[in-house]
């Protein structure tokens, strides 16, 4: 299989204007993957099906991931003068980066037997608008993933056929896989709970009931 | 319809007569011929499977006959994980069976969501909005421990009683043969429980 960086340049050839960035992954599985502009994702998916060396021809997986908002803390040194005194002086800089919600794509080749390779696309916000464009016109195994990532991430996908929720009902309105989804409170709690939990289940204590005194009989006595 | 002496009935079978009770005979006939309503949740039912193919064999107890319309069950067994979204398909079949009926809650699934208790899709036991007569834990619970649930169920039938302030629910006009159907809201199903059959319990602790 060719590598990324050779798939990315036969990509940005063949589908002028397409913005294509590697995601590298540093873990031990170093699968990292090509970051599509949304406006030029199906082209390239089109381009990975039917270009006779790439050969992609079967979508194996989609999945969404949640990236919430975030803060950076940078620290910088910069020169200031203090008290008529030149001096080295931290400064520290927050920078908010907006979260985004992501779509992942894994694509194998039956022809040639090589792959995957990973494609994301990621949308602008973590609104409730939030838009991609649906790869499903390419590969029609995506179209019940998709309709999936809708469901449990919100992602509305442009140029899909059905897009209804698939697990959830019609009526729910939360995306239950985002970071910030909280489930019904509607169960009992394990009988040592801790941490978040604890808090939770703290809601749910009932007073003990008054006792007949019998406790402060014993304390006297010590 | 009373009592009948225990040791004048076996006096009297001593001598060739046998003595029973409407009440007896009712209850004997009901008993051995429970049965189940054909349908399976997850997992668990293929236990539920299991026990009444020829290895385990439910129909030595009068249960093989599982029958796919709720119109002809005396039985639900409740094998499996109960999603919010089936929640209220299994209480509208519940409600489609004919008195007198019983049901089992099978797994820790059917019991309290089981294993996926803290989820946002599963619902938290069946007896938020059905009774249930029979709980067996367990995640699954072997084909035995079904049986031995059915012979609960059978003592159970066998003590009910026709008449009387103890007379079983079924006989009772006062009693509730269906309970509501649960809706799909926006967040949860709406009631997330039924008051009438199911309050949380309290944990007290200070
Ligand atoms: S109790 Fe266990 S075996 Fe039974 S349905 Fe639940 S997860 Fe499956």
């Amino acid at each position: 299989m060719e590598s990324l960086e050779q798939i990315k340049a036969r990509a940005e050839a063949a589908v002028p204007g397409a913005k294509i960035d590697i995601v590298a992954n540093p873990g031990p599985s170093q699968q990292s993957s090509l970051l599509i502009d949304n406006e030029h994702a199906v082209a390239v998916a089109k381009l990975l099906r039917d270009d006779p060396a790439l050969r992609f021809d079967f979508c194996s997986n989609v999945t969404g991931v949640d990236w919430l908002d975030r803060t950076v803390k940078k620290t910088v040194k910069v020169k200031k003068v203090v008290d008529g005194v030149e001096k080295d002086v931290d400064e520290t800089t927050e920078e908010k980066l907006p979260g985004y919600l992501e779509a992942v794509y894994h694509f194998y080749s039956m022809t040639h037997k090589h792959g995957p390779v990973i494609i994301r696309m990621r949308t602008a916000d973590r609104a409730d608008g939030a838009r991609l464009s649906s790869l499903t016109p390419i590969y029609r195994s995506a179209e019940f993933q998709e309709r999936e990532i809708f469901d449990l991430y919100g992602v509305r996908f442009d140029g899909h056929p059905d897009l209804r929720r698939i697990l959830m009902w019609d009526e729910f309105v939360d995306y239950p896989m985002r970071k910030d989804y909280r489930e019904p409170d509607d169960y009992e709690y394990e009988p040592t709970p801790h941490d978040d939990v604890l808090e939770k289940a703290k809601q749910h204590y009932s007073p003990r009931p008054q006792l007949d005194g019998a406790e402060n009989i014993t304390a006297q006595q010590q | 319809m009373s009592e009948i002496d225990e040791g004048l009935r076996s006096e009297l079978q001593r001598q060739g007569i046998w003595v029973t009770s409407m009440q007896e005979l009712y209850n004997w006939g009901r008993k051995n011929s429970i049965w189940p309503l054909q349908f399976g949740l997850a997992c668990c039912a293929i236990e539920m499977i299991a026990t009444a193919a020829s290895r385990y064999d439910i129909a030595r107890f009068g249960g093989e006959v599982f029958r796919p319309s709720p119109r002809q069950a005396d039985l639900m067994i409740v094998a499996g994980t109960v999603t919010k979204k089936m929640a209220p398909q299994v209480v509208r079949l519940y409600n489609q069976m004919p008195d007198p009926k019983y049901v089992i809650s099978m797994g820790a699934c059917a019991i309290s969501g089981g294993p996926f208790k803290t989820g946002y899709n599963v619902l938290k036991g069946i007896d938020r909005y059905i009774p249930v007569d029979v709980y067996i834990p367990g995640c699954p619970p072997r084909p035995e421990a079904l049986l031995h649930a059915f012979m609960e169920l059978q003592r159970k039938i066998d003590s009910q009683k026709l008449t009387g302030s103890e007379k079983a629910t079924h006989l009772d006009s006062t009693q509730p043969s269906e309970f509501p159907v649960p809706s799909f809201g926006a967040h949860d199903l709406e009631p997330p429980a039924n008051p009438d059959v199911f309050q949380p319990p309290k944990i007290e602790r200070t």
